[in-house]
């Protein structure tokens, strides 16, 4: 501990602290735009300059460690002057289209050029023109907006450890892009979005389908039907000025009860149904011991990473869609039938915290007869524009039931919103599957909480099983590189690919940050203490309609509806 | 390669031996056989850098090797790097047995047999002549001048570049002969990491590569981080455009830089080191991979070096083009196999550097330096030079002046006199306006300043900077707008593009000058507006960027423009206000005319002229429509009577 | 196919294969074939375990390394200091007028490419101008004209 003065003020310092961290800590707020916690300073941006007694140029806060007796000006009049300066010079180069642009109001830089002052152009070259990349069904890349802060870069390499884009070329020349400047439909991007997620601007962002959605919710001759995933209802109260971690279910489906659609149903639910099928098939596969480890199916990213990157694990991943694609499926087949509803009539929409969904709902296997299973996919960002855009006051809904048959859930269904879930869900039925008993503790604690891997050796019965989680697909990567070295003590993995898992997807809201998945995690361990079924196994509506229509899992009728399969992909990776 | 006699040239009893007082004669007799001293026959010596090959050397060498054949003569040729004196090129020294080396300049194949006919027969072409090298042991030809006299050569001190262009580059022995590897054969021998690195900080050497940092007291830190394996990297990646020091010191004696770079990795403890070198410099990296693979046969690079323990490898990277590379941190990337792009500092590369291991990046020349600082002596280093600035700097001339070249001088000498006496003044009769100096980070000093010393204040004190030692000299013909521009151009092309200052105020910049620059052809009264608003951002620009950039680039990058702002204001009013380029250079400034008193009316001007804006019948004067010029002077150039006038 | 079995060996050259050969092997593959092909760069890839885009990032940012197969003489223009004083400029100027040819450019014969070096460092004999790794000095735009012409009829005459 040492001290050092901040506009006249001493403050205390700890070692090994950056004068940023100081200020943080201190109250004091130095804007940042390149800025990433945890990892290796980048100091590209310079806004976070400030003036230290001594120094001839400005120092980056970021960047630099504080030390004993620094005398330090963070609002100097030469400090404002460059701060102003750089951000007029951003601006510069800047498609000037604040009023059209999706972030606007939420955009770092138009923040700051509000705060520092920004009121005139006053830099005569002209910005930039470049194309903007419509090419994904996940993400919009407008060049012409990108201020080459480069956390895009450094969340798909350091974090993601997928490296689709990069800075390329150099200078005013710089920009960001895949290899060869291919579009990224053809790059080895796997529709993630965290690069959405920590983008400062309205450079990277989803590909929206409200226009899709809203046309269909006005056309009479729709049935228009909506599904939201286990993650969205623990995070969308943050867009409506709601702290994190605030559960707000019921209110979700009042709001999209008011938006018009015909049914809401909840995704945990099929989550509940795909336990069901993933364990049973777990149960096969560790009988017959092919394939093993088995590997989770239901984070598209994921998926698209195994095939472009590790198409030898393809057969470790389990045969079985993702919740969304399932429901998609139950719907447009049993629902469509049960209702006499021509399923081409059926407007499925799902709600989901992620990007990569629109990916896989556009993927070619998930469609049969000409229509997709799943019709649009809008994330929680989306849903809250489309919220505000009907004028929905959301704090002063009331709560509602969510429709029957696809309503009910468990809290087993509802853990898929977060790492560690679909492992803790499958653990509680493949518990009971083969032992014929529900498990003394229903909580695994080993593979709870936010470390990037978690194992766990858990016994059942006479078999002991040796599982793993991973979130972040540089953390899964690891894993993958292990068993390819030999190693064969794992039985089941859990891969998710965003960090945190879903409630850290990339179609999550804007400063989703560790401190708020944190908080949304507990909303979802708060619930799975709170409720009484706790289980897929225990769903009553699940098994209904194996009753009805699927007979048990891995059935012929399930196998139909309920699985897919997975081609080696050929990118320039 | 004769590794008897070599070892035992590196031998503590002959490395000690006192100096004059040699006791093996023997040994003495095969060292002067080395230096071709007692050559029976004749020796040629080609000047055969990239700048003499250039010029023509190597099919000079061809004609006179063909002759000396046809006429069966014995002789040696010997092809040596670059003495400096670019302008003369090709050069040729010729050594007729027991005699001095002669000089000739300007020997090409269509005078080589001419000249050497004459000298064979000892009639001395003096047209061609420049003078005779000084020896001790060699008979001095009579009223022949000697090298040492010449005005290029008088105010030189040669202590970097001793060897350049008298010995063959190739060769280990001859290196040696010279006195070559004594200092590293003593370090590794009777000195201790430390006592090294005292030895330079004594010397008060500092980076020739710009920056100007004390070498020893960079060494020590590096030496007083504990760490299983440590870095040294010379960087010769000359980007500076307008430098060629480096090029030419590893062209014409690369054992020198390899000597340097091995007592400065047994001085801070490094056993691997990397020489980051140009890809533009094709023949530097041929001599110095031949120069490793002799110094490993030689049993200097390897494991247990002389018997002291000392283990050191070196490896060749050769840099892809990207000025910013210069930068430690962006060097350090470039080896490690990514963008060159620097990172913020701390930590210092002395300290986590290279694969995160501590690392020392020395230039060429300081390595250059470092064989001669510990032969003679800290205090006879010391003794060279200014107070701060010790020791001797050398300059790459070149520009609108006579003599360009490779100058080595002491600290202190004048700009002044390196100008005018070395490099005989200004070109073409031209009047002087400025020396540029320090490339992209540096500035332009005006006449009125060329009378300070050459040190790293006085540069810096003027705007400029001592950078690499590029030395441009341009006259009344340069525009300083334009000049600024080129450098504005330049440098931000080569940012890196990683910091927002660097990357886009540099680009404002540029657009800046471009507008001051750009024609009133095109100009809209709304124009005129802009562009008087945009110089004041200028200054503005300058200060952010200087004040916030993540590297030594961007804060040097306003140089050229601040600098010359400073002295040449009036230029850039007489663009902006008067809408005039008074050196006749921003092509869109420009009007032309012809004089129809000259005007012969040949039709040549008219034919060339790309826009078709020249009229006249044959024989008559012609005329230029306003409207349909361009600028690009075209006319001017292909005009053989003088006649278009440019206003 | 022979193209790839060239480039195995000069991946077999590297015994173990790090990050640190990156630019090395660019710079060996793109001497073999003339530019970095993306096929080359998928390769390259593998055999260093570095993602295509890092790799492509890395090229872009150097001067040296081309992505179109280059004519069968390559220009290079200095465009240092020393160069741009003595008139560089207008050497460029003229390729452009005369051979309708600019900096990264190939003329449609194949025959003539261009590129902008920063320096050669040969300062003293500005303005510059390499031709196939030949060097030309105190050239003008007239003086290069002339000289293309004559490779330019050397090869017609051989065809």
């Amino acid at each position: 501990m040492f001290t050092l003065e901040v506009n006249g003020r001493k403050i205390e310092a700890r070692n090994g602290e950056t004068i940023l961290d100081v200020l943080n800590r201190a109250g004091v707020k130095v804007p940042t735009l390149c800025h990433m916690k945890e990892l290796f300073p980048s100091g590209a941006c310079r806004v976070c300059s400030v003036e230290v007694e001594g120094f001839n140029t400005l120092i980056p806060s970021c960047a630099y460690p504080a030390q004993e007796g620094m005398v330090i000006k963070t609002n100097s009049p030469r400090v404002i002057k460059a701060r102003k300066t750089i951000i007029e010079l951003l601006l510069a180069n800047h498609v000037q289209d604040c009023l059209y642009c999706v972030r606007n109001g939420d955009c770092e830089l138009q923040e700051l050029a509000a705060v520092y002052g920004v009121r005139e152009r006053r830099f005569p070259a002209e910005p930039e023109k470049r194309p903007i990349d419509v090419s994904s069904p996940s993400i919009i890349r407008d060049q012409n907006k990108c201020i080459l802060c480069g956390k895009c870069v450094r969340t798909c390499e350091e974090i993601m450890g997928v490296s689709a884009i990069d800075f390329v070329h150099r200078g005013s020349k710089t920009i960001i892009a895949p290899a060869f400047e291919a579009k990224l439909n053809v790059s080895s991007c796997i529709n993630c979005g965290q690069c959405v997620l920590v983008c400062p601007t309205g450079a990277l962002r989803e590909r929206s389908y409200l226009k899709e959605v809203t046309d269909a919710l006005q056309n009479p001759n729709k049935f228009v039907v909506v599904q939201h995933a286990p993650a969205v209802s623990v995070t969308i109260s943050e867009e409506f000025g709601l702290k994190p971690g605030k559960d707000v279910d019921r209110l979700l489906v009042n709001a999209l009860r008011r938006l018009g659609f015909d049914r809401v149903f909840d995704t945990a639910f099929s989550a509940d149904l795909t336990i069901m099928e993933e364990a049973s098939e777990l149960v096969e596969r560790l009988q017959n011991g092919s394939q093993i480890p088995m590997m989770t199916s239901c984070s598209p990213g994921w998926i698209k990473y195994v095939e472009q990157f590790y198409p030898e694990f393809i057969p470790n991943i389990s045969t079985c869609k993702s919740p969304q694609q399932m429901l998609g499926a139950v719907i447009k087949n049993i629902f469509a039938k049960e209702q006499g509803i021509a399923p081409e009539n059926i407007f499925s929409v799902a709600i989901m915290p992620c990007t990569a969904k629109k990916f896989e709902a556009e993927r070619p296997e998930f469609s049969a007869n000409g229509y997709a299973d799943i019709d649009a996919v809008l994330t929680t960002r989306e849903l809250a524009r489309l919220i505000r855009m009907y004028g929905i006051e959301f704090d002063s809904l009331e709560p509602q039931e969510p429709d029957s048959p696809f309503g009910t859930r468990t809290t087993a269904g509802k853990l898929f919103g977060g790492t560690g879930g679909v492992m803790e869900a499958a653990l509680r039925t493949v518990y009971y599957m083969i032992t014929g008993k529900e498990p003394q503790d229903l909580v695994f604690e080993e593979v709870r909480g936010l470390k990037g891997v978690r194992e766990a050796r858990v016994k059942i019965g006479d078999i002991e099983l040796g599982v793993a989680v991973a979130n972040g697909i540089k953390n899964a990567k690891a894993l993958l590189e292990q068993i390819k070295a030999g190693r064969n003590d794992l039985h089941f993995i859990e891969v998710m690919t965003c960090p945190g898992g879903c409630i850290g997807g990339g179609g999550q809201p804007f400063n989703t940050d560790q401190n708020r998945v944190r908080a949304r995690l507990q909303a979802l361990y708060q619930i799975d203490q709170n409720e009484p079924l706790r289980a897929s196994h225990q769903n009553p509506l699940v098994n209904e309609l194996y009753e009805k229509y699927l007979e048990r899992p891995l059935s012929h009728q399930s196998h139909k509806l309920l699985h897919t399969n997975y081609a080696e992909r050929d990118v320039l990776v | 390669m004769n590794t008897q006699l070599l070892k035992k040239m590196l031998s503590l009893e002959f490395i000690q031996q006192p100096a004059g007082k040699p006791k093996n004669d023997d040994l003495q007799f095969q060292i002067r056989q080395l230096k071709n001293s007692n050559a029976k026959v004749p020796v040629f010596y080609v000047g055969a850098g990239t700048c003499g090959l250039g010029a023509g050397a190597d099919k000079m060498m061809q004609h006179l090797s063909s002759y000396l054949n046809e006429m069966q003569i014995e002789a040696k040729i010997v092809e040596v790097g670059c003495i400096g004196l670019c302008s003369d090129e090709p050069l040729l020294d010729i050594q007729l047995p027991g005699k001095t080396r002669l000089i000739f300049r300007k020997v090409t194949a269509d005078n080589v047999i001419s000249i050497v006919e004459k000298v064979l027969q000892h009639k001395i072409p003096l047209e061609n002549l420049l003078g005779q090298h000084a020896s001790q042991e060699l008979e001095p030809w009579e009223n022949i001048p000697y090298l040492q006299e010449h005005p290029f050569f008088a105010p030189q001190k040669r202590w970097v570049l001793k060897n350049c262009g008298l010995i063959d580059p190739t060769s280990i022995e001859e290196y040696m002969a010279h006195g070559g590897y004594r200092a590293l054969a003593r370090t590794l021998q009777t000195m201790t990491p430390t006592e090294v690195c005292d030895e330079v900080e004594k010397s008060g050497l500092r980076g020739r590569g710009g920056g100007g940092f004390p070498t020893g007291r960079k060494w020590k830190f590096a030496l007083n981080t504990p760490a299983e394996q440590k870095y040294m990297i010379c960087n010769a990646d000359e980007g500076d455009p307008g430098a060629f020091m480096d090029r030419a010191i590893i062209e014409g004696d690369p054992h020198r830089v390899l000597e340097g770079l091995m007592i400065a990795g047994y001085a801070i403890g490094a056993s691997k080191a990397y020489v980051y070198i140009r890809a533009e410099y094709p023949l530097a990296i041929a001599r110095l991979n031949k120069a490793i693979e002799q110094v490993r046969d030689l049993g200097l690079l390897g494991e247990n070096i002389l018997d002291s323990g000392f283990n050191f490898d070196i490896i060749i990277k050769k840099g892809a083009g990207a000025f910013v590379c210069g930068e430690e941190t962006a060097l350090i990337h470039s080896i490690e196999g990514k963008r060159g792009m620097p990172r913020p500092r701390p930590p210092y590369p002395a300290v986590n550097g290279l694969f995160q291991k501590p690392s020392v990046i020395n230039n060429v020349e300081t390595l250059a330096n470092i064989p001669e600082i510990i032969g003679q002596g800290a205090e006879a280093f010391a003794q060279i030079g200014t107070e701060k600035s010790k020791g001797t700097k050398v300059f790459a001339l070149s520009g609108k002046i006579q003599r360009t070249g490779l100058v080595e001088i002491p600290m202190g000498t004048s700009l002044r006199e390196l100008v005018f006496t070395i490099g005989g003044g200004v070109s073409d009769g031209r009047q002087f306006k400025a020396v540029q100096i320090g490339g992209p980070s540096g500035g332009c000093i005006p006449e009125q300043h060329l009378d300070i010393p050459i040190d790293y204040e006085s540069l810096k004190a003027v705007g400029a900077m001592m950078g690499s030692g590029g030395l441009v000299v341009v006259d009344d013909k340069t525009c300083m707008v334009d000049l600024a521009k080129f450098f504005m151009d330049f440098i931000q092309r080569e940012s890196c593009g990683k910091c927002i200052p660097c990357r886009e105020g540099t680009r404002q910049m540029l657009e800046i000058l471009n507008i001051i620059t750009r024609g009133r052809r095109s100009e809209h009264g709304y124009d005129a507006l802009e562009r008087m608003k945009s110089i004041m951002y200028l200054e503005r620009l300058a200060e952010v960027i200087k004040d916030t950039s993540l590297c030594g680039l961007g804060q040097s990058a306003p140089n050229p423009v601040l600098s010359t702002l400073r002295w040449f204001r009036d230029e850039y009013d007489a663009h902006i206000y008067e809408r005039q380029c008074t050196a006749g250079v921003c092509a869109e400034l420009i009007t032309f005319e012809i004089d129809s008193e000259k005007c012969k009316g040949c039709t040549l001007c008219a034919l060339k002229c790309p826009t078709q804006a020249i009229y006249g019948d044959r024989k008559m004067p012609h005329y230029i429509v306003k409207e349909k010029c361009i600028g690009c002077g075209t006319c001017v150039e292909v005009c053989n009577f003088d006649a278009i006038i440019v206003k | 196919m022979q193209k790839s079995k060239k480039r195995q060996q000069i991946f077999q050259k590297v015994k173990d294969a790090k990050r640190e050969q990156l630019i090395p092997l660019l710079q060996e593959i793109q001497e073999t074939e003339g530019y970095i092909s993306p096929d080359a760069v998928k390769e390259l890839g593998q055999v260093l375990k570095i993602p295509a885009s890092k790799i492509y990032g890395v090229a872009t940012f150097y001067n040296q390394f081309r992505f179109k197969p280059i004519g069968k003489f390559h220009i290079q223009v200095c465009r240092g200091t020393a160069c741009h004083v003595r008139g560089s400029a207008n050497v460029m100027q003229t390729l452009e007028q005369e051979f309708n040819l600019k900096p990264g450019e190939t003329t449609r014969d194949g025959l003539f490419s261009l590129e902008v070096v920063a320096c050669l460092g040969a300062c003293g004999l500005a303005p510059v101008v390499s031709i196939n790794g030949e060097f030309h000095a105190n050239m003008s735009g007239p003086k290069l004209v002339k000289l293309l012409r004559k490779l330019q009829r050397k090869e017609t005459q051989k065809n």
